[in-house]
């Protein structure tokens, strides 16, 4: 059992939890993620590592509460422990050869986009973070990200924060003002890792995105998670989840990424049946 | 005097048109009056072909003596001196083509029922008198197991009973490996496979599950960051291959080892477990192995109303056990034989909706003396299907021969051992099963194991 000893809601959807998983903690790198299960009866989701700390033993992951088994880890509270948490698995980014860079994070996207950015600021990267969100109230990371950058870009939507407007276009023009990045990072949803991957094609710009595939095991062996990346079939789960953005087949990954919605809604039901009865054995 | 019918006792089972609605265990297994009846049709033969058909040696026509005999007991002690899991290895091993095959019985009419006696025997003993083992003196070393399934289990065992302390590390959230992940319910019941779980663990055994080695830690770091002594190598042939064929990258096309770990291990065969899973209607695996008829029956049992096996071979060609393929046959599933896909079609929203086959005709013999299949031209045909499992085999993880140094592997990726002692490429490190010798039988693993424990033994006493 692994225990949680830190909990934050960051906004209304978005939680942190701080884990005691010391053998992952030991290991872990930024790029990387772990799989979490939240008790016997639960599926096996992977998640990017948001933070770690050696010394206490620690991983952080920071997650948007959208599916059963997201809903049933956010309903946990300190001091509560989930069945199972394996890691770190993956391949750890290459920060290698990066003088400029631009690290583009899209809504929750942002909680792995921002250890990203305080990975290479630590390196002495020069870093701009350009994070978007839909609206005001669900910005999440805004100090932090903030301290890690040497320009910091707030997008919203809706212009109730910051400047109006997609990370894209913020993007281009920064490189249109000759802001001279040698790679991007986007990590954010799918459509926004796409539409970033296409407007620094034409820039030729290194632009690398992570990606979050339905898998089952994490170490190669189910291939739920293969993409297709520069025409050939990789497994995100041991060739990634970093990958080369105007390789990947996002379109095809969308696809595959919706197999189980129907299925998800039909959860959602028992979801609520399995909370009642939780709460009745409480009582 | 000996039974001479010519037939094998006949097992009971679950019918055909009730079973292939459930995942309860097919077959039922002998009683004690058929077990007996069966025993005395084995002839005693002096020069013993069928332990040399078995590869674990267990000593077969002993056993049978003492279950014809109805000393149960006795015939436990004889098969389980050299072999740790007979209920498993009653249950799943190819009998037909080792021990039953060379059964002189055999040459007029059916082999003794070596494989149902050695399942009987081992039940009995679990229903019966089923006592744990208990932790032998330790002798102060520390091996590392790493993987948990056939050979992995063996292998550590051996080692425990000779008081070595032992620590598996497994990367799923609960240990068995393919016994748990990859065969069905119906074929071996997991409670049998926890059982010995349980035994190892009473034998002081370690187990720590959710540890990728490779990842989490390195052979290199259990070496000298933990202090282990000796490192066993079990992690299978777990990395699934695909066709490379258009459409395998569609919604509804699933890799068998996914297909089987989803239903299996996640249990979406169960309501209460959240482990989704596609409602199909109609389903065409693609493989002629036992996985193949696994994921197919698996198919039945779950609802779809149509489940083919496309494979591109004919019927005797198949690496499939015989039980398995007539069991499948009974439940309803169709065979394509001579059938090879070449693309999966798209019914326009990404989602799987046929295979489009192409006939084959059996041309002359391949490497593997099996006839190689040879397309005929402007034979294709669709099958209208919405959910494809590719079966057609796996290979090695790369995890642990990418981060070890020192550990030599083949063209194909398996691990190179030396084939008396098991050792790999380092001093220390012994590796068995299907990281050694790709896709094979569990039986095979366990016999790995279990010569990588002596190995190790020999080696950490030197």
């Amino acid at each position: 059992m692994f225990r949680i000893v830190n909990k934050k809601e960051l906004n209304s959807t978005v939680t942190l939890l701080e884990i005691e998983a010391p053998f992952v903690a030991r290991k872990a790198q930024a790029g990387q993620f772990i799989i979490f299960r939240v008790d016997e009866m639960s599926e096996r989701v992977p998640l990017t590592i948001a933070d770690y700390d050696r010394e206490k033993g620690t991983v952080t992951i920071i997650f948007q509460k959208v599916g059963l088994s997201t809903k049933l880890l956010g309903a946990k509270e300190i001091g509560d422990s989930i069945q199972d948490f394996v890691g770190p698995l993956g391949v750890a980014t290459e920060y290698e050869g990066m003088k400029k860079v631009a690290v583009v994070g899209g809504g929750v996207g942002c909680a792995i986009a921002y250890p990203q950015a305080k990975a290479l600021h630590a390196l002495g990267v020069e870093v701009d973070v350009i994070a978007g969100f839909r609206s005001k109230d669900i910005v999440i990371l805004e100090d932090e990200m903030k301290a890690v950058s040497s320009n910091f870009y707030l997008m919203t939507d809706d212009g109730t924060q910051g400047e109006k407007g997609f990370v894209t276009d913020k993007l281009k023009a920064l490189i249109e003002g000759g802001a001279g990045y040698d790679t991007v990072i986007a990590i954010g949803p799918i459509p926004m890792m796409k539409f970033v991957s296409l407007a620094t094609k034409p820039y030729g710009i290194k632009t690398i995105v992570s990606l979050n595939p339905i898998m089952i095991d994490g170490t190669g062996m189910c291939g739920g998670c293969r993409v297709t990346v520069g025409g050939k079939i990789k497994f995100a789960c041991v060739d990634g989840p970093d990958f080369d953005g105007h390789e990947v087949d996002f379109d095809e990954l969308m696809n595959r990424n919706s197999v189980y919605k129907a299925r998800e809604a039909e959860l959602a039901e028992t979801h609520i049946c399995r909370m009642e009865k939780l709460a009745q054995e409480l009582i | 005097m000996a039974n001479m019918s010519l037939e094998k006792i006949k097992m009971p089972e679950q019918k055909p048109d009730v079973r292939n609605k459930n995942f309860e265990e097919v077959a039922l297994g002998y009683t004690a009056e058929m077990a007996v009846e069966e025993a005395q049709r084995c002839l005693n033969c002096k020069h013993k072909p069928c332990v040399s058909g078995c590869p674990v040696n267990v000593r077969i026509p002993e056993f049978i003596a003492e279950v014809a005999k109805s000393d149960f007991m006795a015939a436990y002690r004889v098969i389980t001196s050299t072999n740790a899991l007979p209920a498993v290895c009653g249950r799943v091993c190819p009998q037909e083509s080792q021990c039953e095959s060379k059964c002189v019985r055999g040459m007029k009419g059916e082999a003794v029922a070596i494989g149902r006696l050695e399942r009987f025997v081992a039940d009995w003993y679990m229903a019966n008198c089923d006592e744990m083992p208990e932790k032998p003196e330790s002798n102060g070393k520390k091996v590392a197991v790493v993987g948990s399934g056939p050979s992995s289990l063996a292998c550590a065992g051996d080692l425990a009973k000779a008081g070595y302390e032992v620590t598996i590390f497994e990367a799923f959230h609960k240990a068995g490996g393919v016994l748990v992940y990859g065969i069905p319910e119906f074929r071996l019941p997991k409670a049998i496979v926890q059982k010995e779980i349980d035994k190892l663990s009473a034998l002081g055994v370690n187990i720590m599950t959710n540890m990728v080695i490779g990842k989490v830690l390195s052979v290199d770091e259990i070496i000298e960051d933990m202090g282990f002594d000796a490192v066993f190598i079990g992690t299978g042939a777990g990395l699934p291959s695909f066709m490379n064929i258009p459409g395998e990258a569609l919604v509804g096309v699933y890799s068998a080892n996914e297909y089987l770990t989803r239903i299996n291990l996640m249990k979406a065969y169960l309501s209460e477990y959240d482990t989704p899973i596609r409602k199909s209607k109609a389903v065409a695996v693609v493989g002629g192995g036992n996985v193949a008829m696994d994921a197919a029956r698996c198919a039945k049992r779950l609802g779809a109303e149509k489940v083919y096996i496309v494979y591109r071979r004919s019927e005797k060609e198949m690496p499939a056990r015989l039980e398995e393929i007539h069991h499948a046959k009974e439940e309803g599933i169709e065979f394509h034989l001579l059938r090879n896909p070449v693309r999966i079609l798209d019914d326009g929203n990404g989602q799987a909706c046929g295979i489009e086959c192409l006939k084959m005709e059996l041309g002359e013999p391949d490497a593997s003396g099996r006839r190689s299949p040879v397309p005929v031209e402007g034979s294709n045909y669709v099958i209208d299907v919405d959910t494809v499992v590719m079966s057609i085999g796996t290979s090695p993880n790369p995890l642990i021969r990418s981060t070890t140094k020192g550990l030599e592997t083949n063209r194909k990726g398996c691990l190179v051992v030396n084939e008396e002692t098991n050792q790999t490429t380092r001093e220390g490190v012994y590796a068995g099963g299907d990281a050694v010798t790709g896709a094979a039988t569990v039986i095979l693993a366990m016999g790995a194991g279990k010569k990588a424990a002596e190995a190790i033994d020999k080696y950490l006493k030197k």
